[in-house]
């Protein structure tokens, strides 16, 4: 009898250890949010950083029935920062999960960090091609894109829908550029287009008039990449120049995507770019994805905020597969990799064997309604992964796209 | 030579207490801290080489970024791709940063004031330009990832960042001493006889060009040291190390701490790196802060924070004295 209620007593005392040892884990996730919220990118991160807020608040602040915590810190567009940053997040304030990220080098920097520190970390926007291509990081997720991931089909759709036979290719000169042009190139020419004439003008550049004097007038079509400041001054000189009645305007997807749009005026109309998103996205979840989001942070949404939006999401997903039990890093990792989101804002998402999301591609035209600029989609390229058509050893034979490949052979 | 003597013991006791301070730091801080601290150490090495070119010759440069940058490089290249050791990226570093200051020299030192400036600024913008373009070689915008942290073939670990802020520590008092060895010699008198009056120097019959030659060089190869422990320290090099952006920030260390005084450009990159990534940690905001800091200074501290100090503590002996 007395053995007996000794031997319940200790496993009433067991029990309770245990559980308030689970009790003690169980505390809240924490996130480690990257994003520039000063200098000249400080808008980009804050379409980010809403993004992902906004699935949080929509969902109880909880991933997988625990407690968020998020911990956004500043980048300030600078690949050594970050780095300082990365290391007061996981050191300091031992978060389990990242996510954010902007620009390719700051991408580059702190790949191998995460590596080293062994914390699953989430790439919404980061979209340098090789990350998930020739030097993958076991630790990062990207769930945004490649920068020549919606260019493949676009170069194939220039060339065969809109017929055009010679383009000329004017793009901002860094890694972005290049991959944006190199996989636009490579299709187009394959479909049997012509590239024939390459612009390269710096990083920053906001007049464009010694580069558009330059321009074949004798080609169907430019295709142009720009970003940010040079995004917006750019449709404007073009027309200024007389270009846009003769050669229509193509682009990557920054050159119109919508953190722009607001700022441009009726010399955007027309434009055609191809993105993974577009908020002009005529399904129920994006139509209510662009009103909640324009009733809280009073503008419509980029894709920027889309991708952040989404990734919380995906946290949760992979939190809820294993449990919540985020502790446990490598399962935390795997189940990462294996989220499959049939109805984000902006489609399905999965991600393909090298950890690149196979996801719609849009085509999408600028239009004015209601008095504001939208991407309006007129095609779309269903579950598009970073190597299209090609099968991915054959692709990654070919050096990563840069200033100098694919070469201009009709130049 | 009495008053020499006085003035020395004081400070020989503060550097040691400072000295005492930065080992005696490490077990007490959170690896965040000790992070920003390594970080503030190496930038340190850079405010004070550059302040051998303002504070003591009187040339305010904008091309300082410059030599960081080749020595940075320097060790992203060699290390990625050759797997050279710690000593080679060192001599190469160095070696690279001081042989740009030798051209840039012949070509800078023609000028003076703004002209200088001006000239300085395009020279650091050189050097980013091949940073930002020769893709080739320093993968461009992209950047080089994945330098190790250096093996000093001495036994033990420098990835562990204790053991990092020690080789830091070591870099900077290195530096700190030859410096303050420079500063201390003829040679750095006469510098500050030059800053002072150029024309009274040359009548006396010194050679200014070469005074100011010589330490513009030892400026860059200084500069490019600290660059070699830059790149280890981020693992990584990229042309923002090279851009204006941080040769205007080295040139605000120097102004913040007060130039010409060796140690306070060490503690105006202290206060600016803590500045940058410390309080920006609790307020996005952080820019208005510094922006107040930099306007405090200037109206309160023209002379830098070590200037107002001495302008502080002179007044007060004037005032015992009285």
């Amino acid at each position: 009898m007395g053995t007996k209620l000794i031997g319940s007593l200790l496993a009433l005392l067991l029990v309770a250890a245990w559980s308030g040892q689970g009790e003690a884990q169980k505390g809240p996730i924490k996130v480690g949010f990257l994003a520039p919220m000063t200098g000249g990118a400080a808008q980009i991160g804050k379409d980010m950083t809403n993004g992902f807020q906004m699935w949080l608040d929509e969902n109880g602040n909880q991933f997988a029935g625990r407690k968020v915590e998020v911990i956004i810190e500043d980048t300030q567009g600078q690949p050594q920062v970050a780095l300082t940053k990365l290391r007061k997040l996981v050191e300091s304030d031992r978060v389990h999960v990242l996510a954010g990220g902007l620009f390719a080098h700051v991408g580059y920097a702190l790949a191998p960090k995460v590596d080293e520190y062994r914390i699953p970390m989430l790439y919404p926007v980061m979209a340098a091609d090789d990350l998930t291509q020739r030097k993958p990081a076991k630790w990062v997720v990207r769930t945004g894109w490649t920068s020549s991931q919606p260019n493949h089909p676009f170069g194939e759709y220039a060339a065969k829908v809109l017929g055009y036979k010679k383009v000329v290719a004017i793009a901002i000169d860094y890694a972005f550029g290049w991959e944006q042009v190199g996989g636009f190139q490579k299709t187009f020419e394959e479909a049997g287009g012509q590239i024939v004439q390459k612009l390269w003008p710096p990083l920053g550049t906001t007049d464009f008039a010694p580069y558009l004097a330059q321009i074949r007038r004798d080609a169907d079509a430019v295709f142009a990449l720009m970003v940010a400041q040079s995004a917006l001054r750019f449709p404007k000189q073009y027309q200024d120049a007389g270009l846009k009645a003769k050669l229509p305007l193509l682009g990557g997807g920054t050159t119109f995507d919508e953190f722009v749009l607001p700022s441009l005026g009726d010399e955007a109309i027309g434009g055609i770019s191809a993105l993974i998103y577009s908020a002009a996205l005529d399904t129920p979840i994006n139509k209510r994805f662009v009103a909640e989001y324009r009733r809280k942070y009073g503008k419509v949404p980029s894709y920027y905020s889309e991708t952040c939006y989404t990734s919380a999401r995906w946290i949760n997903e992979a939190a809820r597969m294993i449990g919540g039990d985020v502790e446990d890093r490598e399962k935390f990792l795997a189940a990462l990799r294996k989220v499959e989101i049939p109805d984000a804002p902006r489609g399905p998402v999965r991600l393909d064997a090298y950890g690149n999301p196979i996801q719609n591609i849009y085509i999408r035209k600028v239009e004015k309604k209601d008095g504001e600029l939208w991407n309006t989609v007129i095609h779309t390229y269903p579950n598009v992964s970073q190597f299209w058509k090609y099968k991915p050893e054959e692709f990654l034979k070919q050096p990563v796209y840069s200033r100098d490949f694919p070469p201009c052979r009709y130049c | 030579m009495r008053r020499a003597a006085g003035g020395a013991w004081p400070r020989l006791a503060a550097a040691a207490a400072a000295l005492v301070l930065l080992l005696a730091a490490p077990p007490f801080l959170s690896s965040f801290l000790l992070a920003l601290l390594t970080q503030s150490l190496i930038m340190a090495i850079l405010a004070m080489s550059l302040d051998i070119v303002l504070g003591y010759v009187g040339l305010a440069s904008l091309g300082h970024a410059a030599y960081l940058g080749l020595g940075a490089y320097a060790v992203g290249i060699l290390t990625t791709r050759a797997g050279a050791g710690f000593w080679t990226t060192l001599a190469v570093g160095v070696g690279l940063a001081t042989l740009a200051a030798a051209v840039f020299g012949l070509v800078a030192l023609r000028a003076v004031g703004v002209y200088f400036l001006m000239i300085t600024l395009a020279l650091g913008m050189v050097v980013w330009g091949l940073a930002h373009r020769w893709v080739t070689l320093t993968q461009g915008d992209n950047g080089i990832s994945g330098v190790p942290r250096p093996d000093l073939g001495l036994g033990w670990s420098f990835a562990d960042p204790r053991a990092f802020y020690y080789l830091a520590l070591a870099a900077f008092v290195l530096a700190f001493a030859l410096l303050a060895l420079v500063v201390r010699s003829p040679f750095g008198k006469t510098l500050v006889g030059i800053r002072e009056s150029e024309s009274r120097m040359r009548t006396l019959g010194y050679h200014v060009w070469l005074h100011k030659y010589i330490a513009f060089v030892l400026a860059g190869a200084v500069g490019g040291f600290a660059g070699v422990f830059w790149a280890y320290y981020n693992g990584f090099v990229s042309p923002a190390d090279v851009e204006l952006a941080t040769s205007v920030t080295v040139l605000l260390m120097v102004a913040l701490g007060g130039r010409g005084t060796l140690w306070g450009p060490a503690l105006g990159a202290l206060i600016i790196v803590l500045l940058q990534n410390l309080v920006s940690v609790y307020t996005h905001r952080w820019l208005l802060i510094l922006g107040a800091v930099y306007i405090g200074t200037i109206v309160y501290a023209p002379e830098g924070i070590v200037g107002a100090l001495r302008q502080w503590r002179k007044g007060e002996r004037a005032w015992a004295r009285s």
